[in-house]
Order: C-alpha cells, then structure tokens, then sequence
C-alpha cells in the first residue's frame, strides 16, 4: 500500500521537538515498512531549500543543544529511498530558487499532481 | 509595586503544536533582556506549559539517548526565564488560568506558576505598558 504525506505548515513546533514532526513520522512509519513518499506544498515547500540553520536559541538561562536540522531530515529521508516533491510555483510565491533546492527533492508543477496522486493507494494530507 | 515598564502577554497554544510557542518565549526572553517586567497569562492549552510531568526522552530516528538528545521541555524554558528575571531584578510572573487548568488536569506547575482567572488578566493587562495576545488558530 502506497502512501502520499502530503506536508503544507511549515517549522510547526520544530525548535521544540527538534524536527518537522511529519517528516519525523514519515521516516518512522518507513522504518516499520511503509512504503511512503512526501509532497511538499505552502508553507513546507521551505523544508526543500538547503543550507538551513535554526541554531542559536536561547530562552532565559537556557539554551538549545540540538536545533532541529530540516536539511538533515529531507535528506535521510531521500537515503531511506523515499520520493520527495514540492510544489513548482508554491517555491516561486516564496522566492525559493530552484537551485536552492535539496539534491534529489523532485520539483512538480500543480498540473502534475492530480498525475502523482493516482500513484498512490492512501493520500495523507498534514 | 509595578515596574515602570512592563509588559504583558496572553498564549494560548499548546506545547509541542505551534512555532509560535518559541517564537512567544523568545519575546519573553527578548523582554526580560530589555529590561521590560514580564506578566505572562497562559489561556487554555497554553497552562500546559507550565507542567513540570512533561519529560525529555531518547530519539531513536535521531540515534540520539535520553542525555545526547536533550530534548526541550518549556516548563524548563520557564524557569529559564524565571532565573533570568531573578538575576536582572526583573518582574517575571505567569499566571495559569485556573478553570483551563481543571479542564487538562494541570495540577504539577513549575514553583511560582499561580492560579487565575481572566480578572487577573484584566488586572495584568490594566497595569502594563502594552500588552500582546498571541492567540491559537
């Protein structure tokens, strides 16, 4: 059984669990056997963009010892054999370049999806 | 007695849901740092916050155990910002709505966390500078 996440708010509680929670789930479930991939669209199409840091977080007397490392995540994500996409003009309303984009993340426009849909069994919309 | 200036806040979200949770805490950092005396009123799922039963834990997708992980716990950042305000003479205060409290069993708070009702607020809001209300969506 094929599974689509389909991932649209972006840095949703993401300095305090140290991760995109879905992207977390996803490499999860991947390790329990499911076959699943990710589509990037809104506001996470920003997870495909390299060179992100979120480093440097204090709050009073404390400070963060691992910031989440979205790059990082997208990346072990792609190793793990999943398929990643984002959204083509999603990128474009934000000024992300395609040439910002994480190696081997798969750029689709919105007339591609209704295609990439049908490739999977279970569609899991974030 | 009131600081001069001071000023406060009212969250509403819940830990561990939104990235306005740590932008919230970094305004009240921000805050403390400058100088301002902070009143804090945490609204429904915000007197979560304050709960000293959250725990870190290990992150086996991360590879990382309990200790390398680290992980954050914002009734920790709390405190954090209580020592802070301690250190610079600062106000720092944080008020729990009482019946939100009752509603999500939040009876283990971080010390000085109180009771309140949205009076408190009222009263909190009447004698600061300004106030922000960083609302859920």
């Amino acid at each position: 059984m094929r599974v689509l996440q389909i991932i649209e708010p972006a840095y949703r509680a993401t300095l305090e669990e140290q991760d995109d929670t879905v992207l977390w789930f996803t490499r999860a479930i991947r390790g329990a056997g499911a076959p699943a991939d990710v589509l990037l669209i809104g506001t996470a199409v920003s997870y495909a963009a390299r060179g992100q840091s979120a480093e440097g977080l204090e709050i009073g007397t404390w400070s963060q010892r691992h910031p989440p490392a979205i790059e990082l995540e997208v990346t072990k994500l792609l190793e793990s054999g999943a398929r990643i996409s984002a959204v083509t003009e999603d990128l474009e309303e934000r000024g992300i370049s395609a040439r910002s984009i994480i190696r081997g993340v798969e750029l689709l426009s919105r007339d591609a999806l209704s295609g990439l849909f049908g490739q999977y069994d279970r569609i899991w919309k974030w | 007695m009131v600081p001069a200036k001071s000023l406060t806040f009212l969250l509403m979200d819940a830990p561990y849901e939104q990235t306005r949770t740590a932008t919230a805490f970094r305004l009240l950092d921000a805050a403390l740092r400058l100088g301002f005396g902070v009143r804090v009123f945490a609204y429904e799922g915000a007197v979560s916050l304050a709960s000293t039963l959250q725990k870190p834990h290990a992150n086996a997708i991360h590879g990382r155990s309990l200790e390398e992980e680290d992980h954050p716990t914002p009734h920790v950042w709390i405190s954090a910002l209580v020592q802070l305000a301690q250190e610079r003479g600062a106000q720092f205060e944080w008020v729990n709505c009482g019946l939100c409290v009752d509603e999500r069993g939040v009876t283990e708070v971080v010390s000085g966390v109180r009771r309140g009702s949205p009076a408190d607020f009222w009263k909190m809001a009447s004698e600061s500078d300004n106030t922000l209300v960083i609302p859920t969506r």
